[in-house]
């Protein structure tokens, strides 16, 4: 299996709604986490003995501690509306992929042993016994959602499959089942502060890295006195930048990394990024645990204190910044040490375009012209987040930073973006190279909406705020025969852009 | 014999429904949102929320967006389904109101219109769910339990309007009797009976089912939360640290 190669579909241009194949995707499944991740993470070690009974236990808990849960198993009228949404359907055709064949996975249980109808009537009023086989294929169809949210867009009730599959990971997770993936990655994170697990002697050599090379281009170019700097464990800085740990690193996030710390440096505001909190990402949404989340997220509640700092800002990450927007006041809040009159936390989209619109920053559209651009909305940052302060501040403001950065920009097809957006095909736990087959199907729709404007308009940069978008693309493109050159962050554009030094 | 049974289902339906209603919309109240989770781009005050909500409830928009023919199939039903309510109110109250007179009056001219914009949808619908492969593989029993549940009631009134028509008063004072709980017998007309035991049937059904819905969507935490947690901290009723 894992060494087959994978057909990716052709590029036409086209979203096509695929027959039903039942079972298409069954065979695409996730490593099992080991005893070490899961007692790790204070889940038993393997399946329980009496895993149904456990399990059937967790869902009567969750049911009582998240109002979407239980209202959305109750009132979905399987119209279909949310069907041909999911990027995971409309790539393998498999009805277990469509949105509600995925929750329909969840609720059969539920009626079986929380309503009256499914246990007196059992299947007749479509209730199952939670058997060996359900709990195979909740293992594979709930770990094939992204918890992108675009069904939510389609439902005329706002249901969101993500809670459902949220809710699900969490109950397999307390009976000893989870995905080595996530699972490794969160248990890094609670030893080593970052998804990598990285030491802060490695970051710190490549931050330094980093700085040579951004001396070394400027000196090229016959630039002297331009030293920009990217400081780690500032005590009393400005800023604490929280960014995602892959931007340390990994290809072509480092170059957002760049483009942050040349902004900074132009805006003259002190600031710091955290060896303790060195990660933005928090692997504990994918598998539904509040608890995962918040410990996770506590690391940055404490770098806040430690370093003294005034303001928070989250760098190029989807499903971090829903987490650092919409949870982390809940989860780590109140953050009273903090200067109330900048938005807590501030994306880096925010604090550029803050710049920007203020005559702050010098930049030179020319540098890019040798890009036509494209913006991939994130789904996580498109669909449960806000910029500015005006609703769809999300889609503006990144645009606006691209525009002002770059003569040639062009938007894919209307249909496909904003909160119409698809996702990557690697959210929430596929980013991993056994899931290769969904991620390649799941990214399709994508990729057509792209294929449209390369045609049409010769585009040639795909921007991108999020490391997860990055990673998969990088990966994908190659597949659908294009470029990994293509990929690239927003501040990336802004790095090659920005003009430093004084202002004549 | 056979009026005493109804009378006695008739309340022990209005009970199960209203109590099954009830409980459900408690459940729904006063389980807690652990989390800001609104669908973005979403209103930043409650003023947007309210109109969000209209939209959504009175002209269905988020369906009108991802589907035109299930909107328009759904959208003719809950008209259909209003208007219908409303046209029955004329068995429900004594005297009846001048301005709710002059409605009947205009509902009744249009009657056949009215049956058929009930009927219809439902017939639509099911095909629809039938017809389309993911809605079919998705579909459980229940679903074209309603559907059919619906049509014959629909069925049986329209059958009662133009072919074997009851004795309305009849019909009146025994509506009025239930309400009054003074119970006067049931109306022998055997399409009036089966219309009478449908809708007991639905009542009874009504909040077990997935016809919550229509209750459910008001609490629905993507569309009815404000974007603003930043601005303002949601407290978890049971996170470890406040607990
Ligand atoms: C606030 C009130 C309500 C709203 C906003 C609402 C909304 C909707 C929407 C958007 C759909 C999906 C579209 C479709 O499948 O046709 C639907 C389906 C349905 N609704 Fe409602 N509804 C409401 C009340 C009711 C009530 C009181 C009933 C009681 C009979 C009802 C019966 C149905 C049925 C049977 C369907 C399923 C149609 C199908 O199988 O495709 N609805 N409703
Ligand atoms: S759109 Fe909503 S109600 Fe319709 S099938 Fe999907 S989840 Fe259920
Ligand atoms: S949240 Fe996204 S991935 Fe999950 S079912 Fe909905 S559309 Fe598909
Ligand atoms: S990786 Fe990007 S597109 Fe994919 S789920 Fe995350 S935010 Fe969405």
């Amino acid at each position: 299996m894992a060494k087959e190669k994978i057909e990716a579909p052709k590029l036409t241009g086209k979203i096509e709604t695929p027959r039903i194949q039942p079972g298409a995707s069954l065979a695409c499944q996730h490593h099992k986490a080991n005893e070490q991740f899961l007692t790790g993470l204070g889940y038993p070690s393997s399946l329980v003995e009496n895993w149904q009974e456990k399990a059937i236990a967790k869902m009567g808990e969750l049911l009582n501690k998240y109002k979407s849960l239980k209202l959305y198993l109750d009132i979905c009228v399987r119209c279909g509306a949310c069907a041909d949404k999911c990027q995971f359907y409309l790539g393998t055709g498999d009805p277990k992929n469509t949105p509600v064949g995925r929750q329909e996975l969840f609720r059969k249980v539920y009626r079986r042993y929380f309503t009256p109808a499914g246990k007196l009537l059992g299947n007749l009023a479509g209730a199952e016994d939670f058997t060996e086989e359900v709990l195979k294929e909740w293992y594979v169809y709930f770990h094939h959602c992204s918890q992108c949210r675009r069904c939510c867009v389609a439902c005329p009730y706002g249901i969101d499959t993500a809670e459902i599959s949220m809710a699900a990971r969490e109950i397999m997770h307390s009976i000893g089942l989870g995905t080595k993936y996530v699972d490794e990655i969160i248990l890094k994170v609670f030893n080593f502060g970052n998804n990598l697990g990285m030491q802060p002697k490695a970051i710190k050599n490549s931050l330094d890295f980093c700085e040579d090379e951004m001396k070394e281009a400027y000196e090229e170019k016959g630039i002297m006195d331009i030293d920009v700097k990217i400081p780690m464990d500032v005590e009393g800085a400005e800023v604490l930048l929280v960014v995602p740990s892959a931007d340390f690193f990994a290809s072509p996030h480092i170059e957002s990394l760049l483009g942050y710390a040349k902004v900074f440096y132009q805006a003259g505001i002190s600031w710091t990024l955290s060896s303790y909190a060195s990660e933005a990402g928090n692997f504990g949404m994918f598998i539904g645990s509040y608890d995962g989340m918040q410990k996770v997220a506590s690391r940055i509640g404490q770098a806040v204190r430690d370093l003294k700092v005034k303001r928070l800002v989250i760098g190029e990450c989807g499903h971090a910044y829903r987490i650092a927007y919409s949870f982390w006041n809940t989860l780590i809040g109140p953050f009273d040490t903090l200067d109330k009159r900048y938005p807590i936390p501030q994306h880096i989209c925010e604090f550029t375009y803050d710049l920007i619109k203020r005559g702050a920053l010098r930049l030179d559209k020319e540098a890019n012209d040798e890009f036509v651009v494209t913006y991939h909305d994130s789904c996580n940052i498109a669909r449960a987040t806000r910029m500015g302060d005006m609703p769809g501040g999300q889609f503006e403001i990144p645009r606006s930073i691209i525009k002002a950065c770059c003569n040639k920009f062009v938007d894919m097809p209307q249909e496909t973006i904003r909160e119409n957006t698809f996702c990557c095909g690697g959210g929430a736990g596929l980013l991993t190279d056994e899931m290769m087959d969904i991620r390649i199907k799941g990214a399709m729709p994508r990729m057509q909406a792209l294929k449209q404007v390369i045609d049409s308009h010769g585009v040639n940069f795909f921007a991108l705020i999020c490391a997860i978008c990055k990673a998969q693309f990088t990966k994908i493109f190659p597949a659908y025969g294009l470029s990994m050159d293509m990929v690239g962050g927003v501040h990336q554009l802004v790095s090659r852009a920005i003009v430093l030094g004084a202002k004549e | 014999m056979l009026s005493t049974s109804y009378i006695f289902l008739a309340y022990f339906a209005i009970i199960i429904f209203v109590f099954g209603i009830l409980c459900k919309v408690w459940k729904y109240a006063v389980i807690p949102n652990p989390l800001k989770i609104p669908l973005t781009p979403a209103p930043t005050n409650t003023i947007g929320v309210i109109l969000r909500m209209v939209f959504e409830v009175a002209f269905f928009k988020s369906l009108f967006k991802s589907n035109k023919f299930t909107w328009l199939g759904g959208c003719a039903f809950h008209l259909a389904l209003l208007v219908v309510l409303a046209s029955h109110i004329r068995f429900f109250v004594s005297p009846v109101p001048e301005p709710i007179m002059l409605l009947q009056t205009f509902l009744q001219s249009i009657s056949m219109f009215i049956g058929l914009l009930f009927i219809a949808p439902l017939v639509y619908l099911f095909i629809r769910r039938v017809w389309v492969d993911r809605t079919r593989f998705v579909s459980i029993f229940a679903d074209y339990f309603v559907l059919i549940l619906l049509f014959l009631i629909g069925l049986s009134g329209i059958t009662m309007k133009y072919l074997i028509r009851p004795d309305l008063f009849a019909v009146k004072t025994f509506i009025l009797g239930l309400i009054s709980f003074s119970p006067e017998p049931i109306p022998t007309n055997p399409i009036f009976i089966t219309h009478f035991t449908l809708i007991l049937i639905l009542l009874i059904y009504f909040p077990f089912s997935k016809l919550m819905h229509g209750c459910g969507i008001f609490f629905s935490p993507t569309r009815n939360q404000i974007d603003n947690p930043r601005e303002k901290r949601l407290i978890n009723p049971w996170d470890k640290r406040i607990i």
